[in-house]
Formats: structure tokens, sequence, C-alpha cells
């Protein structure tokens, strides 16, 4: 059993095992809000929102872009299972910049035909991919 | 008896034959191995991402839900993966007959998704309706491919076109063991069967936003999940039924090969006996 300081995340996307490690904390965004995770949390399932993903480990920080999915928290461990989700180098600048544009220009010049909730995570995706990076 | 000469060739081509269907069943081989390990690693997100819904499902009870209750329409709309390519034994039809051969299934209900060219024509030949067609993501199937498809299966549910989403595909067992499989996506079917509750975390789970809106928000993923799912066992199970299938080609050629060989040594020492009885015959009429 690892200490009392630190619990197992695992992220786990269709493709790949994304991430596994003990850690101290995790800090993500949910259609609820964000929230920070610590071990001992009381046993919820959350709805994944674009946003960042911040893996505080007893080394150091880690972080990545998130974009859906949702996640299981017990006691002892935290299951991330992720739609989407990318590494800061994984992620190419300008495309997200455009991509951003794009997303705001749909938002600002409206129609009736317009997706706005798509747009609009369009939007949080693109700020997310930037945000990562900095 | 056939000709030497007729032999030879027959020989010979059967020997092209087996060089190209052991190069297919290498080819499959490494395939394959690639496919499999794909397939293993989705499976790792399938079981979480089904015993979270199933835990909802448990915890919500019997609600009346959208996604938990047949559509009006009395249409059907089915999935079905198969290849782009034949020479794969069963593979293909053993999965179109899911559907044709369902007794339950008006023909004129069925709406079909097809994935892969092979189902594509046989659902054509067949006369069925085949709504829309992607031949390309069997090649290597992304989960992005899978979230496309079950989108727009759920705008067609969403709209009322059709009451009911099923996915008809191969699962992968194992090397030799692919089983065709048709499964209902939605409505989502309750797994009544008591599991063991022990797991007390389950039982003190809290859902945010609460589990009715939680429902509408995972059940998309849970389907994209399956389908991509589906998809990578299918990818896997065509490279095994291919391997399969090349290798019972293969050892059926060597043993034709055996066969013709014996015939033609047979021939040719036939021809030599002749020969020799009449050069024997010719010498003592002269002598």
């Amino acid at each position: 059993m690892a200490d009392k300081n630190t619990f197992l995340l695992r992220i786990i996307t269709p493709e790949r095992l994304f991430y596994e490690g003990q850690i101290e904390m995790v800090e993500f965004n949910t259609t609820e809000g964000e929230v920070g995770i610590l071990p001992g949390h009381i046993p919820l399932t959350v709805i994944l929102k674009p946003g960042i993903l911040n893996i505080y480990e007893p080394e150091g920080e880690k972080n990545a872009a998130l974009h859906a999915g949702f996640a299981e928290i017990l006691q002892d461990r935290v299951t991330i299972l992720a739609e989407i989700i990318e590494w800061p180098q994984e992620i190419d600048v300008s495309r997200a910049e455009a991509a951003k544009a794009r997303a705001q220009e749909r938002l600002q010049s409206r129609t009736a035909e317009t997706d706005i909730a798509r747009a609009e995570t369009a939007l949080q995706r693109a700020i997310a991919r930037i945000e990562v990076i900095k | 008896m056939a000709s030497m000469r007729d032999i030879k060739r027959r020989r010979s081509s059967i020997q092209g034959t087996q060089q190209i269907t052991k190069a297919m069943k290498l080819v499959s081989t490494v395939k394959l191995q690639r496919a499999r390990a794909n397939a293993e690693r989705t499976k790792d997100y399938f079981t979480c991402m089904y015993d979270t819904v199933n835990s909802i499902l448990r915890r919500v009870g019997h609600i009346e839900h959208r996604y938990l209750t047949p559509g009006k329409s009395p249409k059907k709309a089915v999935i079905v993966i198969t290849s782009n390519r034949g020479l794969a034994g069963g593979y293909n039809s053993n999965v179109v007959k899911l559907v044709t051969r369902n007794a339950e299934w008006n023909k004129d209900d069925v709406v079909v998704y097809t994935v892969g060219n092979k189902g594509r024509e046989a659902f054509a030949r067949y006369g069925y309706e085949v709504r829309a067609c992607n031949n390309d993501i069997v090649e290597s199937p992304v989960y992005a491919d899978a979230m496309k498809l079950s989108e727009e299966l759920l705008k067609s549910f969403a709209a009322g076109e059709v009451g009911e989403i099923y996915l008809a595909y191969t699962a992968f067992k194992n090397t030799v063991s692919h089983v065709p499989t048709l499964l209902k996506l939605l409505p989502v079917e309750r797994n009544d069967a008591p599991r063991e509750v022990s797991d007390k975390a389950e039982a003190i789970m809290n859902f945010e936003p609460e589990e009715t809106e939680a429902l509408e928000l995972i059940i998309p993923k849970y389907m994209s999940s399956l389908i991509y799912g589906a998809l990578t066992e299918s990818v896997a199970s065509e490279n095994g039924a291919r391997m399969q299938a090349m290798d019972s080609a293969t050892s059926n050629a060597e043993e034709m090969i055996e066969d013709l060989t014996l015939k033609y040594n047979r021939a040719r020492q036939g021809t030599i006996t002749q020969e020799l009885t009449e050069i024997i015959a010719g010498a003592e009429a002269l002598g």
C-alpha cells in the first residue's frame, strides 16, 4: 500500500494508456466547474469539459490538454476515461490558433444554422490547447 | 492419362498460386499482430466504460429516459462491419448472415450502415436499404471515426427515424476463434443480473451532475466506445480469418503439388518404359 499522501491516477484513452502513476493531486475541468482532487476524496463520477489537466507528482508537475470524457474518483484511485487528451508536445500551436479564430468567428456571426454548443466546445478546446503550451 | 506436359503446366500454375497464398498469409500474420495489440488496448477503456454505465443504470433504477426506451419508429438501424477485401474465408458472409438470416427482422424495417466494401456489396445485392457507408475506416480505425458514426446514428435516433440501433461485427476471441456477434446499442439494455454489489465504493458513488443528466452525456460516449471496440476487434478478426484461409489454401496447394508430382513421375516412367519396349522390339525385328 502506498503512503497516504498519494493516490493512483490512471488516464485511459481508447487508443492507449495515457498515464499511470502515484500522484499527490490532480486538477481538471468538469461540467460543474474546475476541481482539484486530493487523496481520500469521496467516491464521485464527473463529466469532463475541455480544459487543462494538472498532475502533481511527488517529483514535479505535469500538464496536458484534456478535451472530453469522464472521471471516476475513488478514495485511493482516480480513473479518467478520456476520449481526447494530449501532452503539450503533441499539440500543433498554429492549428490550435486557427481553430480558435474559426470558432470565435462562428460564434460572432451566428446564424440560425450555427451549432452554438459545438462552436463553444471547439473554442474551449482550442483555448485549452493554447493554454497548456504556455 | 494426361500428358507429361499438361501435368507439368498444371503443377507450375499451382506452385505460383501457392506462393501468393503463402505471401498473403505472412502479411496477414503481421497485420494480425498489430490489430490484436490495438484491440487489447481498447479493451481496457471499454471495460471501464461498461462498468461505469452499468453502475449508473443500477443506481437510477427504472426511469424513463429516451436512451433507455425504444423509439416509436419500427425501423432498426444496423451497423455492419465487414472488410474491404475478400479471401478471408467466411469472415464477411458470416456477419452479413447475422442480419439477413434474422427471422425476427423484416427486410423493409432494416436500415444498414455498412463499414467495409464487402458488406455494402452484399446488402445492395439482397436489396436492403443501405444508408451510409464508409469503407476507409476499416483499414486502420481511429476513435474519431467511431465518434462520427455514433453521432450520426444518435441524430437519427433522436429525430425518430429509427427506433433501435444494432451493431453486427466479428468478436475476436483468439487467433483461431472469431465469433460473429449482434449487439444492441440503443436502447441500452439493463444488465439486471445481480452482480456482486459487495463493491462498497460503488454503493456510495456520487454523481455530478446527477445520474439522469450524467446518463445523457455518458451514453453517446458509451456508444462510440462500443463501436470503436467493435471496429478494432473486427479488424483483428479479419486478419485472423484471412491468415487461416490462406494457411489452408497453402497446404491444399502443397497436397495438390505432391499428387501432381507423383502423377508426373509415373507418366515419365511410363513413356521411358514404352520407348524402351519399342527400341527392343525394333532391334529384335531387325536381328
